[in-house]
């Protein structure tokens, strides 16, 4: 394989500090951490441990206070349409239709060089992706969360993103939509070969969908504590996955990880 | 059924409140000759609305043209306002800076009652209309800055998170995310300073005089017409609720 795709998200050395009005916080330190091409990462932790600090330093949308991140060899110096986002409410705009909250992503990395057809077309081709064709032209109160989560889906992979970044995409819903969500990204990050890598407080969910998971520990001056190898075969059945002892014993790590060596951080 | 439930869930009570309030004044009209009662008033109002739109000379018109005449000025007025209200309270609520200088300014002139800028238009100006349309002005400038201004200070994180995210120009995140979100702040602040400058016009064209529903009120007092004056209050009544409904209307179709 080539280096580049060895080490296509890297982290080094990577601290975040706060200034708060009682002082200085440090959220993260010692962060290091290296994404391969194609790779499924999910963040894990109990909350406050700075996972969603670190996905926004790759999002680019915080600085961190030392160290380095770099995608695709460039250094992360801001957000970026080589970096997509879901966020954990969706954020779409309410003034505009599904269609035209997508159609703004491709405007913005594709307007330059494409007709105003062929980016009509990228638009729907990614609605098309998360089965939302029918409601292209519903406005985001019209539908239901997981309808909404699914156009902030489409949103950022209509951009082409080299990685997809995900806050808790799948937090708000309900534990049968959530389900259903989950089996349709992993289809969508088997055909689009994407990088991905995800914020989630959800065990079974983390062991479902990552090739690796990365444990942290709990803040402040949260750092990764251990990384699991997700050594499961795709694609995944989460039914025949139930009845698996390779499964069971995977989820057991993590939970094991979180609820006894991070126990206190759960009263916090 | 469901007509009878109708009728007396939504149309009994303000039917039964307005007679309560008819024959209240009815009663005060009674112990009082000066107060003329709502049979008068109303045979009095029949025949001024019969011709609203004569013209016998400058001080003596229908009174048609004087609502007319005062909407022409708060029209004018509050027009001027939003135009150069809400690009300012656009500015004072992206520029931390331009608000923390302003902020003392606008916080000390906003209490100061619109009449009390009317010698000061009168002299700028040296003639009524343009006073009053000042006054107008000056009154409904306040709620389009600082409601503007608020809408902007309080667009959602997330908006910008997304603007950012996807890169978007500066033209961009204006048109398609901080004009639309700030859209309902700006109507309720266009809804405020419309009553306010409806409030004020009848004042400052008491003092200004002209044709206008505030200096009719006036004039009718002058000649000891109860009836008009009284009429003249329902008529103000009545155009202010209409303004604001026709904003609350246009603010419905803009809340997400």
């Amino acid at each position: 394989m080539n280096p580049t795709h060895q080490r296509y998200v890297l982290v080094e050395d990577v601290q975040m500090s706060f200034d708060t009005r009682q002082g200085k916080f440090v959220a993260l330190k010692d962060i290091n951490l290296n994404i391969r091409r194609g790779e499924f990462i999910t963040l894990i932790g109990h909350s406050g441990c700075g996972k969603s600090t670190l996905l926004n330093l790759i999002a680019g949308l915080l600085m961190p206070t030392s160290g380095v991140l770099i995608c695709a060899e460039r250094e992360i110096a801001g957000p970026g349409p080589d970096r997509g986002v879901v966020f954990q409410n969706h954020s779409l705009l309410p003034w505009l239709t599904c269609f035209e909250n997508v159609h703004l992503a491709v405007e913005r990395v594709f307007g330059a060089t494409e007709s105003k057809a062929q980016l009509a077309q990228r638009t729907s081709e990614a609605l098309v992706l998360v089965h939302l064709s029918h409601a292209e032209h519903k406005y985001p109160h019209e539908i239901s969360g997981g309808m909404k989560q699914r156009v902030g889906i489409a949103r950022a992979l209509s951009m082409q993103p080299k990685v997809l970044l995900m806050d808790e995409p799948f937090g708000a819903l309900d534990a049968l939509t959530r389900a259903h969500l989950q089996d349709e990204l992993m289809k969508i990050v088997a055909a689009t070969q994407s990088t991905v890598v995800m914020v989630t407080h959800d065990v079974d969910e983390a062991v479902l969908l990552s090739d690796r998971i990365v444990m942290m520990t709990n803040g402040p001056a949260a750092t990764i504590g251990e990384i699991l190898e997700v050594d499961l075969g795709k694609p995944r059945n989460r039914l025949a996955l139930a009845n698996d002892a390779h499964y069971h014993g995977l989820r057991g790590a993590v939970l094991e990880f979180l609820y006894q060596k991070q126990a206190n951080g759960h009263d916090k | 059924m469901e007509y009878k439930k109708h009728f007396y869930e939504t149309l009994l009570p303000p039917l039964l409140g307005i007679a309560l309030f008819i024959l209240v004044w009815a009663l005060i009209a009674d112990t009082r000759d000066t107060i003329p009662g709502p049979i008068k008033t109303w045979h009095s109002a029949t025949a001024l609305f019969s011709d609203p739109f004569y013209i016998k000379g400058p001080n003596d018109q229908g009174i048609g043209w004087n609502i007319w005449s005062s909407l022409k000025r708060v029209g004018t007025g509050f027009g001027l306002a939003a135009v150069i209200g809400i690009p300012l309270g656009f500015m004072i609520g992206r520029f931390r800076f331009l608000d923390q200088m302003t902020s003392p300014i606008i916080s000390m002139l906003r209490p100061v009652s619109p009449l009390a800028w009317l010698p000061i238009g009168l002299l700028v100006f040296k003639a009524a209309n343009p006073a009053a349309i000042w006054v107008i002005f000056i009154s409904s400038i306040w709620p389009m800055i600082i409601n503007t201004a608020m809408g902007v200070r309080q667009l959602p994180q997330d908006y910008l998170n997304v603007a950012r995210v996807l890169n978007l120009s500066e033209w961009k995140v204006f048109t398609k995310i901080l004009f639309p979100a700030t859209l309902p702040y700006m109507l309720t602040g266009i809804r405020l300073s419309i009553g306010t400058a409806w409030l004020v016009i009848v004042a400052a064209e008491m003092l200004t005089g002209g044709v206008g529903i505030g200096f009719w009120v006036w004039d009718e007092w002058n000649n000891l017409n109860v009836e008009h004056i009284i009429i003249a209050i329902f008529v103000v009544g009545i155009v202010g609720l209409l303004l604001e409904q026709m904003l609350v209307m246009l603010a419905k179709k803009f809340s997400y």
